[in-house]
């Protein structure tokens, strides 16, 4: 639609020109804009529409609660895979969430400037560094430390307490993953708190600090409970990446089946399931169905805490 | 009692700062032994056969021959996603600043490219597998080029978007004022001030692009070879450190480590570049 041209300009050809490049360009740009809304749908269609086939055979109530995985029988229960990717990622979190939080504090309370000009490339670098990369120091580092020291540790001194008890000989387990996993989701937490701390005004710091409180009940008392909402959507978002990662966790996590009692035991998450068997999914029937659907029940409990943790930031942020 | 008041919220400051102290020591610790681990392991294993050559019978075996063919392939990938990714983020995020600015439709917009910044690469994986079956696609350079830059596309426009949101909007309402079309507005003005923020996004993107696995495991498959055409599949750098470590020979994982080296060498260099390019291409911006 041609928009009016006003009258007190001259209308030269030139203006005519520019007037239309304008709108074509708003109706280009506009068209692009729809490709990130849109894809969003697409995504989950596409992956729902071969999820369906499954979904003919079984109910999802059966899919979601079987504890049973033959693809060769045709039985194919999530839960060992949702419970791998539960544990994983809770564990992950709480490992991440006080240090990531007491860091983002001490960098956004206390640090001298320089310390935290030198935080922002070290946060980059430890963002940027490939999740496969991630993996190998776990391999290397992670499972040794967890099979080798806290295992037999927390065994020996915990073992009566299911959940730090040792049935296998090995470090590939929930508590490896969860670690490697802590450190991955670690600079992504911190950014974001630290973002958030920044949106509390100066002045409400130095009243506090005015009256005589020291800087840590300013931090409690003050800063803490005006940022708490957003800091546990930063929170929940770190936890949507934590659910997906897969490469690095994949590699230290064990990938058995089962349905994990303690943190040394072997786990099997979603992407990992997905990223192992790709290769023999057309082989088997509703196999691919059932892996595809996998990535479409990923992508559903991200989706959904993706987007309340993102209208609560955005909230704040903006 | 009052000096013992005074006395105990003294200790907890103390604690609560040494606590924090600690964490923020984990952090760059963390970071030092991962850089630290990659290098002691990976450096023994590094020879200059292994990036000039690709693989050759028997490589997997610990015969002779390098990861070119993933050095190639993950250079490729990531090149042609990062290339479609800022052909649409470009003008997405000037229309976001220009046009949009905080209207309603700019908000969707932008809550989307979150929930799009936030689904895991394997979902993008499988979801591009769905579509090169729809297709009737075989794995390739393409599919794993095409997923790319939908992983790439959000991570970029939010970086410029950030950038532009940082800018000082009274250029833009001078040039309108004078007359100029928002188009004009756009190209001439907020593009050039946004420069540093474009070279940032490109490399952020690059950078992601190039360690990413999950997605190209689906899409673009892995090859000996070092793809001829957009239609062949392509090898990764990843996937070629993923399934080195998969084999049970130790002359292998050991090159897994030194894939991984590169690898880490690559993404480090991308990230300290962009520092130094950003600085560099400030100087063309209006402070």
């Amino acid at each position: 639609m041609e928009k009016p041209i006003p009258l007190f300009s001259p209308i030269t050809p030139a203006a005519v020109s520019r007037r239309r490049a304008d709108s074509f360009a708003n109706r280009a740009f506009f068209m692009i804009t729809l490709i990130p809304v849109a894809l969003i749908f697409i995504i989950t269609i596409a992956l729902f529409l071969r999820f369906l086939p499954i979904l003919r055979e079984h109910s999802l109530w059966e899919l979601v609660s079987g504890v049973t995985w033959k693809p060769n029988k045709g039985e194919f229960g999530f839960l060992p895979f949702i419970a791998g990717t539960f544990w994983v990622t809770a564990l992950g979190v709480a490992l991440a969430v006080p240090p990531c939080i007491l860091t983002a504090l001490y960098l956004s309370e206390y640090a001298r400037a320089t310390t935290r000009t030198l935080m922002k490339p070290l946060l980059d670098l430890l963002a940027a560094i490939p999740s496969v990369v991630y993996g190998v120091w776990g391999m290397l580092a992670i499972v040794p430390l967890v099979g080798d020291v806290l295992r037999p540790i927390l065994n020996r001194y915990l073992g009566f307490i299911p959940l730090f008890a040792s049935n296998q000989p090995t470090g590939f387990s929930i508590l490896a993953g969860a670690i490697v996993l802590a450190v991955m989701i670690a600079p992504f937490i911190i950014a974001i708190t630290y973002e958030v701390l920044a949106t509390i005004p100066q002045g409400l710091r130095q009243a506090s600090l005015g009256i005589g409180a020291t800087q840590w009940q300013t931090i409690r008392y003050v800063v803490l409970p005006q940022v708490l909402p957003a800091i546990i959507a930063g929170i929940v978002l770190g936890a949507s990446r934590a659910l997906g990662e897969t490469l690095a966790v994949l590699m230290v996590v064990g990938n058995i089946p089962q349905m994990p009692n303690s943190i040394f035991d072997a786990g099997y998450p979603l992407p990992a399931l997905i990223a192992n068997n790709y290769g023999e999914m057309m082989s088997i029937p509703l196999y691919d169905a059932a892996l595809l659907g996998a990535a479409f029940i990923l992508l559903v409990i991200i989706l959904f805490f993706n987007i309340l943790s993102t209208i609560v930031l955005q909230r704040v942020l903006k | 009692m009052k000096m013992n008041r005074f006395h105990r919220r003294h200790i907890t400051e103390s604690i609560a700062k040494g606590a924090m102290l600690l964490s923020f020591l984990i952090m760059a610790g963390s970071l030092g032994l991962i850089l630290w681990t990659v290098l002691y392991k990976g450096l023994p294993a590094l020879t200059w056969e292994m990036i000039s050559q690709t693989p050759k019978g028997g490589f997997y075996l610990g015969k002779e021959g390098g990861i070119l063919n993933a050095i190639i392939g993950s250079l490729y990938l990531a090149s042609g996603g990062t290339l479609i990714a800022l052909a649409l983020s470009l003008p997405m995020a000037l229309y976001l600043e220009t046009y949009l600015g905080k209207s309603s439709w700019g908000r969707w917009v932008r809550l989307s490219l979150d929930v799009l910044w936030g689904i895991p690469s394997i979902v993008y994986g499988a979801f591009g597998f769905t579509l090169m079956l729809a297709l009737g696609m075989r794995a390739s350079l393409l599919g794993g080029i095409i997923v790319l830059a939908l992983l790439e596309l959000p991570i970029m426009v939010r970086a410029m978007d950030e950038v532009i949101r940082r800018m000082p909007v009274d250029l833009e309402h001078a040039a309108l004022a004078l007359g100029s079309t928002k188009l004009e507005v756009a190209t001439r003005i907020v593009l050039r001030q946004m420069l540093p923020g474009i070279v940032t996004a490109v490399l952020l993107a690059f950078g992601r692009g190039i360690g990413d696995a999950a997605s190209v495991l689906f899409t673009a498959g892995y090859t000996d070879n070092i793809p001829g055409s957009l239609l062949r599949p392509a090898a990764s750098l990843p996937l070629a450190v993923f399934f080195q470590l998969g084999t049970p020979f130790p002359e292998v994982q050991a090159r897994a480590y030194a894939s991984a080296l590169i690898l880490t060498i690559i993404v480090l260099a991308i990230s300290l570049g962009s520092r130094w390019l950003a600085a560099k291409a400030g100087k063309f911006t209006l402070k």
